[in-house]
């Protein structure tokens, strides 16, 4: 069982990614839904998972993580800024200017510690198949994480690799799947349906794990329950999430799969935030 | 540009560049422990097994997935490998373009692609397996190299080079069993083009397979007294500019020949090159049409879309004709 001073911890932490993300999204359009329904997954990957230093983004031993729905850029900006990678302002003082490290996907090539720049869907998880074979040839024993978004399934290239990494025996590889059941034009079932997601999974021979993806101490508790990196199964973590989670007007809606709020709108949500979870760990504000 | 180099008219045999490949890519993973290989269920058409045998921990056959095979090569040379991925040229180039483009091309990595069939020269294949767009598809790709080489033995150090190189190759082949142009242990360099013969009155520039051709037009006008200068232009991009302003300068006409859309490929770049120096020379341009060719064996369908040896002996004469069409060749 989850040790319950690190879940608060953990949901401090997320808590504070919302608000975070929101503040974002109140200076630019951002992917604010999506953001928000990988906001428990992304604190948990880097918060509780990850084994990463910010001294040195190129540890050949740190874990490797791809964010192959690269338009949650923002979470996965913020979830590095969390672990001192560079400081928070820097994303609010430079977001989209001109040679920016900070744009809508993110780009490994201006942000150190950006493992792989992704952006267009489905090539995630191919990149993670390499990385773990790499890690194989080398005799290392890191991890190889993945965060898809479940309309990325709709992808082809998502079940060749799907295909590869099971044939491989990459045991390393840990794939979340951010499952909002939502993509830009509406319900994932009716655009096109990829349920039953954990039992395709299985068919094509990875361990599967479901668990709601808010709950941070049933994340925990996946995370605690994860083979070695050295097993021959790669792991799906199949995380049944809400887009839009945390504010109210966003949630369950594909109005918010992007956009922008105004200042009276994110003081709104600030304090839903503090009242849905019932604390205040600050806001997104400047010294946040 | 390379010193001038005695190149023989083919006569002296062929050999299929595909088994150079398998047995260069052996050598180089011998002596490099970085180097992996990848197939996409073609180890057997391109003579990889002996990669396999040779190295079986670094070879990896990821089935017919195109697109899986150009991300997993990223992820690969993501840490530290310099993966060599091949496929047919129209896969490479096509079906997994994107993957090439974001995953490889963006960051700048150093995955090396082998694309066989290129052009027409799997003609009886049809369409679509034949890599018509590769060489334009690929050379727009900021950072990527694009090579064809015109004699199998050649690939042996373009192999190596491109190993040497740090950011992403393509290598563009036929179907096989090319003719050997040049004398063994000929050396050729990524980026310099070969003077393959000397010339005052026309330059034929030509890449890939198509310098026989080339050659054979150039033999045969030289005959009458008729200068031409042949390049050899193996890589594509980056473009030898120096060469193709020289010849422009010092000849006056250029015919580009190449198996590819006469769109996007050599002749665009040379098109691009005299433009963009202002060198003031006519070009005709041979290749394929903007069309999807009828199905033929090879060396027909060059001949019927004009950019066989008669078809680049054709437009020389053309070029050459004082009161010149306004038109083309063909």
């Amino acid at each position: 069982m989850a040790d319950p001073a690190t879940v608060e911890r953990l949901e401090g932490k997320a808590l504070e990614m919302r608000k975070r993300l929101l503040r974002l999204a109140s200076h630019t359009s951002l992917h604010i839904g999506g953001d928000l329904s990988m906001s428990d997954l992304m604190t948990a990957i880097f918060e509780y998972l990850m084994r990463v230093d910010p001294e040195r983004p190129e540890w050949p031993e740190r874990d490797r993580f791809v964010l192959s729905k690269g338009h949650g850029a923002g979470a996965l900006y913020i979830s590095m800024a969390n672990r001192g990678f560079f400081d928070v302002e820097e994303i609010y003082a430079t977001y989209g200017e001109l040679g920016s490290r900070f744009g809508m996907h993110p780009c490994r090539n201006h942000l150190p510690g950006v493992e792989m720049s992704t952006g267009s869907l489905g090539h995630g998880l191919s990149i993670a198949v390499g990385l773990a074979l790499a890690a194989r040839l080398d005799g290392r024993t890191n991890r190889v994480v993945t965060l898809i978004g479940d309309g990325e399934l709709n992808e082809g290239s998502i079940w060749e690799a799907t295909m590869a990494a099971a044939h491989f025996r990459l045991g390393s590889i840990v794939a979340f799947i951010d499952k909002n059941d939502m993509c830009m034009d509406g319900p994932q079932d009716d655009v096109m349906r990829v349920n039953p997601v954990d039992a395709k999974f299985a068919a094509f021979g990875w361990d599967v794990v479901t668990v709601d993806g808010h709950d941070m101490a049933a994340l925990v508790d996946a995370i605690d329950g994860l083979p070695p990196a050295t097993t021959d199964r790669p792991t799906v973590i199949v995380a049944q999430t809400v887009k839009g989670k945390g504010v109210g007007f966003m949630e369950h809606t594909t109005t918010w799969h992007s956009g922008q709020i105004d200042a009276a709108t994110l003081a709104e949500c600030y304090a839903e935030l503090d009242r849905r979870y019932g604390r205040s760990v600050g806001s997104g504000a400047v010294g946040a | 540009v390379s010193t001038p180099t005695v190149v023989s008219d083919g006569s002296t045999g062929a050999q299929n560049a595909r088994v150079v490949y398998g047995a260069a890519l052996v050598q180089l993973a011998t002596d490099h422990p970085d180097v992996v290989a990848l197939t996409a269920d073609l180890m057997l058409s391109h003579q990889l097994k002996g990669f396999r045998d040779a190295h079986p921990e670094r070879f990896f056959n990821v089935g017919i997935a195109e697109q899986d095979l150009m991300g997993i090569a990223s992820g690969l040379a993501l840490d530290g490998k310099v993966p060599f991925a091949t496929t047919f040229a129209a896969f490479a180039s096509m079906r997994a373009h994107e993957q090439v483009r974001t995953d490889i091309a963006y960051p700048g990595l150093p995955v090396k692609i082998v694309g066989t069939m290129g052009g027409l020269s799997g003609g009886t294949a049809g369409p679509t397996h034949s890599g018509l767009e590769d060489l334009g598809v690929m050379r727009m790709m900021p950072g990527m190299t694009v090579i064809a080489p015109s004699d199998p033995r050649h690939l042996t150090q373009f192999v190596r080079q491109a190993y040497e190189l740090p950011g992403p190759v393509y290598v563009r082949l036929g179907r096989g069993e090319d003719p050997l142009v040049y004398p063994d242990g000929h050396q050729v360099r990524i980026g310099t083009a070969v003077t393959a013969t000397e010339g005052d009155d026309v330059t034929i520039i030509s890449t890939g397979v198509m310098l026989r051709h080339a050659l054979a037009a150039a033999g045969r006008l030289a005959a009458e007294g008729i200068g031409a200068r042949v390049l050899d232009m193996h890589t594509v991009k980056p473009l030898d500019s120096d060469a193709v302003a020289r010849a422009g300068e010092e000849t006056g006409r250029i015919v580009t020949v190449e198996d590819h859309l006469v769109t996007g490929g050599l002749g665009s770049a040379v098109a691009e090159c005299i433009t963009d120096l202002g060198v003031p020379c006519r070009l005709v341009r041979l290749g394929i049409p903007d069309l999807f060719s009828v199905i033929g064996p090879p060396a027909e369908l060059y001949r019927e879309h004009g950019y066989d040896d008669t078809g680049i002996e054709r437009a020389v004469r053309q070029l050459l004709t004082p009161n010149r069409s306004a038109h083309g060749p063909s």
